[in-house]
């Protein structure tokens, strides 16, 4: 009898069942319930269902985050649905626009805990295995019966473990691990996984930089990531949380179906080029292709650290082409605005917008015009994704972002972190 | 709906034949998301950014057939209903991500697992399914139906999770 992943027991112990393996179909009841933007159409579905109470609104947690603020009627109407019907079911985690992108608000505030499980309608719900928990993204229907009945069907999932050895180096981050393993085994690698992570570099990342690399397994295709809860995560969640928590940690000898190791110190920035985040290439291979624009922000790539990456390269510098940073919260903005990163970024002629998730799905706040390249933070760079079908995009660390800013193309950014 | 006895045996259906990891942002543009509303509007823009002539050429009955990975990335929803209202009630590919998988289920959308079809078809080809034997014929090679557990199945045959839903809560006689 081998030991248990993590996926196995998180989702047995929110199924209230004593065990479970992968492939089991079980009904779990998750702590967390969250959706945004899209709760309008969620309440939709839900009234459909017949329902005419949410069965634990005390889970539930609803953020204006995708076009906020509303760039247009019909968004302002969906937004005025959506808090209409939070005054009506009296739901208390309401976080206004402006306030961030979900995910970093929830992980902000310690509304997710280790141990626990998150469904969110979002495919970047695998965010929450930086604390240790188990977060998938569902659909607009499952989150509707997720508000009826409290509960979800899931099959569990295989499990992939995947070692991060070694200390980065320089103006690595580690958005370059997750392109790094994206590139290594492509956007379906992860399919239907439990993405596993272990090793001496998880310990080294700063609170900051943690939930990029499971936030960014949706792109890996895997149903949730999960790093091992440390001191760390502990001291940040025992300061703001308002209910107990039992982290979980997988057994020494349970089944993974793949393993993979990253030596993270043999790793070089890396670009993700158009139109799919596993087309990974060195940096060095791709200096020069020229962008029309660049953006600093999203749930992957808008937290202090990154503004502050992007601060020290444009110190004294000045942007050649458009740059906009949105900090992924006003918690981020006014640190970056207390600490001075914001004049920084303004001097150098950055635009900086409200918290939110801005142009990355192409709602509003940086759409590109037909053939205009992007380089961005975020997380996503398929065809259209930022709102225009004929503009590229590419995905590279917040360093490499700031230097292509000056630069108008693709630049590394060693010459500007002497 | 629950397949009833009227149903034929054997369907034929034409193919839309796609490749490895064709994700939802071309299935269903994200700028879409919170502004569409109609089942009219929402299929009008299936597979705008890859596949032009689907949304004009599609009928009632086509399938849709596709390589790996196929619905990658993000979890909206439109990225199926966008296809079901389309006409679209069977989706091969060799593997689905999770999400959309998930999202076909509870759509009650049948996604096959059959990982060589797309390979060997071309859009326009017609498929034959056999409902009783859960086999699918295209010329000379047969592929099996891969089954489903018993509750996902149920939602399946239930049309989805929203009208199983809806005859549960009906059935409690309750208004919770």
């Amino acid at each position: 009898m081998t030991g248990y992943t993590f996926a196995e027991k998180a989702l047995a112990c929110a199924a209230g069942i004593t065990s479970a393996r992968a492939g089991d179909v079980l009904d779990v009841q998750p702590n967390v319930v969250f959706s945004h933007d899209n709760s309008a159409a969620i309440r939709k579905i839900f009234a459909q269902m017949g329902a005419q109470h949410i069965r634990h609104p005390e889970r539930l947690v609803i953020t204006l985050d995708h076009a906020a603020p509303a760039p247009t009627t019909q968004h302002a109407q969906n937004h005025a649905e959506i808090r209409q019907w939070v005054r009506e079911q009296g739901i208390k985690n309401f976080f206004e626009i402006g306030r961030g992108v979900g995910h970093q608000i929830m992980s902000e505030e310690a509304l997710v805990l280790p141990g626990e499980v998150i469904f969110g309608a979002d495919s970047h719900t695998t965010h929450f295995g930086w604390l240790g928990a188990f977060g998938m993204g569902v659909g607009r229907t499952e989150l509707a019966a997720l508000w009826a009945t409290g509960e979800l069907w899931i099959r569990v999932p295989e499990s992939m473990l995947i070692t991060l050895d070694g200390t980065l180096p320089a103006g690595v981050t580690a958005k370059d691990i997750a392109l790094r393993l994206l590139g290594d085994l492509g956007v379906s690698g992860g399919e239907y996984r439990s993405v596993e992570f272990t090793g001496s570099a998880i310990a080294a990342m700063s609170l900051d930089e943690r939930p990029v690399i499971p936030n960014m397994m949706a792109e890996f295709g895997a149903m949730s990531a999960y790093f091992p809860p440390d001191e760390v995560i502990f001291d940040h969640v025992d300061a703001r949380r308002t209910r107990d928590y039992q982290p979980i940690y997988p057994d020494a000898d349970a089944e993974y179906h793949q393993r993979h190791t990253i030596n993270v110190s043999a790793l070089e920035p890396l670009i993700a080029l158009p139109h799919q985040p596993d087309n990974v290439i060195g940096l060095s291979a791709a200096e020069r292709a020229r962008i029309d624009q660049a953006f600093i922000g999203t749930c992957t790539g808008g937290r202090y650290s990154d503004l502050e990456a992007a601060a020290r390269v444009l110190k004294g510098q000045r942007v050649s082409v458009r740059t906009i940073a949105i900090p992924a919260s006003s918690s981020i903005l006014k640190q970056a605005a207390h600490t001075g990163v914001l004049d920084t970024l303004i001097d150098a002629g950055v635009t900086i917008a409200t918290p939110g998730c801005g142009p990355c799905m192409g709602n509003h706040m940086g759409i590109p015009a037909p053939s205009e390249a992007t380089i961005s933070t975020g997380s996503r760079n398929f065809r259209g994704r930022m709102g225009t079908a004929d503009a590229p995009i590419y995905l590279a660390n917040p360093y490499v972002v700031a230097a292509s800013a000056i630069c108008g193309h693709i630049a590394h950014p060693q010459e500007f972190l002497r | 709906m629950t397949q009833s006895l009227a149903q034929p045996t054997r369907t034929k259906h034409r193919c839309w034949v796609y490749g490895d990891n064709v994700n939802t942002d071309v299935i269903f543009p994200g700028k879409y998301t919170y502004t569409l509303q109609t089942q009219d509007d929402i299929r009008a823009h299936a597979l705008e950014d890859l596949d032009p002539a689907f949304a004009s050429g599609v009928q009632s009955g086509d399938v849709i057939i596709a390589g790996l990975n196929w619905g990658c990335g993000s979890s909206r929803e439109q990225a199926v209903t966008a296809i079901k209202w389309s006409g679209v009630s069977i989706i091969i590919a060799a593997s689905f991500s999770g999400l959309y998988f998930r999202n076909c289920i509870n759509q009650g959308v049948h996604p096959i697992v059959c990982p060589i079809l797309h390979t060997l078809i071309t859009t326009g080809a017609t498929i034959e399914i056999d409902h009783g034997a859960r086999t699918i014929q295209y010329g000379e090679h047969i592929f099996p139906i891969p089954a489903l557990s018993p509750s996902v199945q149920a939602i399946l045959n239930a049309g989805g999770l929203t009208p199983m839903l809806r005859a549960r809560f009906e059935g409690e006689g309750t208004t919770r």
